[in-house]
């Protein structure tokens, strides 16, 4: 390797909420190669997920990630019912379709936040996380969970909405839009932001192409591809609403996609709430057929895939799930290369990537592989290595 | 014409088994010998976008799907491979196409073993490096 200079990002780094480890290769100031290892996260939930019955796995795939954790389930219902042809009740479908919304509100307030920390703009980040917050407190009058809302279920949803509660969901909303308007005026408008954003971090449209990258990452570069749209799923070609496509490919642009979707996702959840009809929200589905299916969600980071395939028995044979970050963190191979190295933080980040997502799977099949730990065995190391400190710092031994 | 009997045209002499399984899921049974050249047609020539590819397990073999989706329609095309030889399984890689293949192939690679001739960069992905040479963790154990 004929580069100098190596500056490792990671895989423990303030920067990111997850380990991941980023190696740029730098000639002065200008980053020209990167390698993206991964690995940190992997949990081995596609093999656990052969060893669930086909309801447990709901739940399984819900704790792929924090953030989108309504994506993955509703993306494995809808893989199930494309499966075993299961037709879901309407109200079940609206459910659905709020839900999602609400989630994906949640999770672009949480990147601008993170998006105006990491360039320094903390102002954004506390509001956005301020804004965010009513939205949790919505998820928790639904579902009674802020976050893991467990509703999705195969040929259903696990609650109901109640009517006493859709007022308060719609004042929130209400709420909600003068936040975004002044989101839209401190970031679009801002040319300071305008002048640190614009033309830092392009994909390009053929490299978007090349990479098969998804949701915001591909539609700030001129792609113009939605799952809700193209192939549509819970209730989305029974509302109106657009796809915000930007062409540039920075990260400013990658910022207005986001914003803008904000206002069209409460917009659908609105004509969700009024055109919901009354009526059961499941469908009672009790056996799986042999067979095999693929269900797509639009992620708030893009496409989320799932192929599940069955035998007839209650368990999944085989069940793949490609998270969104998947397509999107590689592309960083060239959205990040080429710039400089006070760009690359925020270049990485915008692709908002989601590790958790991305490496799903701990495969424990050798309980007498030495290499492989449970959570106990690591709060002892953590204890031993805290009583050495201690003995090196001569203080009494803590029992 | 429609992308459907568009993909049918370009696959003809190649396609062994077509399969309508919903309005919107197409399987397409080929040789893994012409999975470069179908992986061409439905990238470069008819702009479908590869949404991801999946391996399993089977008891006849390996089998890999690859999904092409169309999004202007919606419509996914999951081309589907079987590799018999499970001791010593290989297959041209689609990542010398476009880069949007290299992790998944990496990710098979460990996971199931398969090789993918040609890939540029085949290392462990979500793995850790020293991970036992010849333990798939997602092959089956009655196959051991």
């Amino acid at each position: 390797m004929s580069h100098k200079v190596i500056i490792p990002i990671g895989p423990y780094h303030p920067l990111q909420e997850e380990p991941e480890f980023f190696r740029l290769y730098v000639e002065g100031e200008k980053v020209v190669d990167i390698d993206i290892v991964i690995g940190y996260m992997h949990r081995g939930i596609e093999e656990l997920s052969e060893h669930k019955h086909f309801d447990q796995v709901a739940f399984l795939v819900e704790r792929i990630c924090g953030i989108c954790s309504n994506s993955h389930p509703f993306a494995y219902v809808n893989a199930v019912e494309d499966l075993a042809k299961i037709l879901v009740p309407e109200r079940a479908l609206y459910i659905r379709t709020i839900i999602a919304e609400l989630e994906r509100l949640h999770s672009h307030l949480l990147w601008l936040g993170l998006a105006g920390h990491f360039i320094g703009y903390n102002t954004v980040w506390m509001w956005a996380w301020k804004y965010r917050e009513p939205v949790l407190d919505c998820f928790e009058l639904i579902t009674g969970n802020r976050n893991h809302y467990a509703m999705m279920k195969i040929g259903g949803v696990r609650r109901d909405i109640k009517d006493e509660d859709i007022p308060i969901l719609k004042k929130t909303l209400d709420e909600l839009v003068p936040a975004l308007n002044l989101f839209k005026g401190a970031v679009m408008d801002d040319p300071i932001i305008q002048a640190r954003l614009k033309g830092v971090g392009v994909l390009t449209k053929k490299q978007a192409l090349d990479f098969c990258v998804v949701g915001p990452t591909a539609r700030a570069s001129g792609l113009d591809l939605d799952v809700r749209r193209d192939d549509p799923y819970g209730v989305y070609d029974k509302v109106n609403w657009n796809v915000i496509v930007e062409k540039e490919g920075d990260i400013f642009a990658k910022t207005v996609v986001r914003i803008l979707e904000m206002y069209e996702s409460v917009s659908i959840i609105r004509q969700c709430l009024e055109k919901m009809p009354k009526g059961e929200i499941d469908a009672n589905i009790k056996e799986i057929p042999p067979g095999e299916g693929i269900g797509r969600v639009e992620a708030p980071r893009g496409e989320c895939f799932h192929y599940v395939r069955s035998d007839g028995t209650n368990r999944p044979i085989r069940h793949k799930i490609r998270a969104p970050s998947f397509m999107n963190v590689v592309s960083n191979k060239v959205a990040a290369v080429g710039g400089t190295i006070s760009d690359a933080a925020i270049t990485l980040a915008a692709v908002d990537p989601c590790y958790c997502c991305t490496e799903r799977t701990t495969v424990i099949r050798k309980p007498d592989d030495k290499k492989i730990m449970n959570g106990w065995d690591l709060i002892k190391l953590s204890q031993e290595k805290t009583d050495r400190l201690k003995q090196e710092m001569r203080c009494p031994k803590a029992k | 014409m429609s992308i459907r009997e568009k993909v049918k045209a370009g696959l003809t002499g190649k396609t062994i088994d077509w399969h309508q399984h919903s309005v919107r899921r197409i399987y397409i049974l080929i040789k893994p010998a012409d999975i470069k050249e179908v992986a061409k047609i439905l990238f470069k020539d008819l702009g479908l976008r590869f949404a991801t590819a999946s391996g399993q397990d089977t008891p006849a073999g390996l089998e890999i799907l690859y999904h092409f989706s169309f999004d202007q329609s919606g419509e996914i095309f999951s081309v589907r491979v079987l590799i018999e030889d499970k001791k010593n399984p290989e297959i041209d890689s689609i990542a010398t196409l476009f880069s949007g293949a290299e992790w998944i192939e990496r990710e098979m690679w460990e996971l199931l073993g398969i090789k993918f001739i040609g890939h540029p960069n085949l290392k462990h992905l979500l793995l850790i490096d020293d991970w036992p040479e010849g333990d798939f963790p997602l092959r089956h154990k009655h196959e051991s």
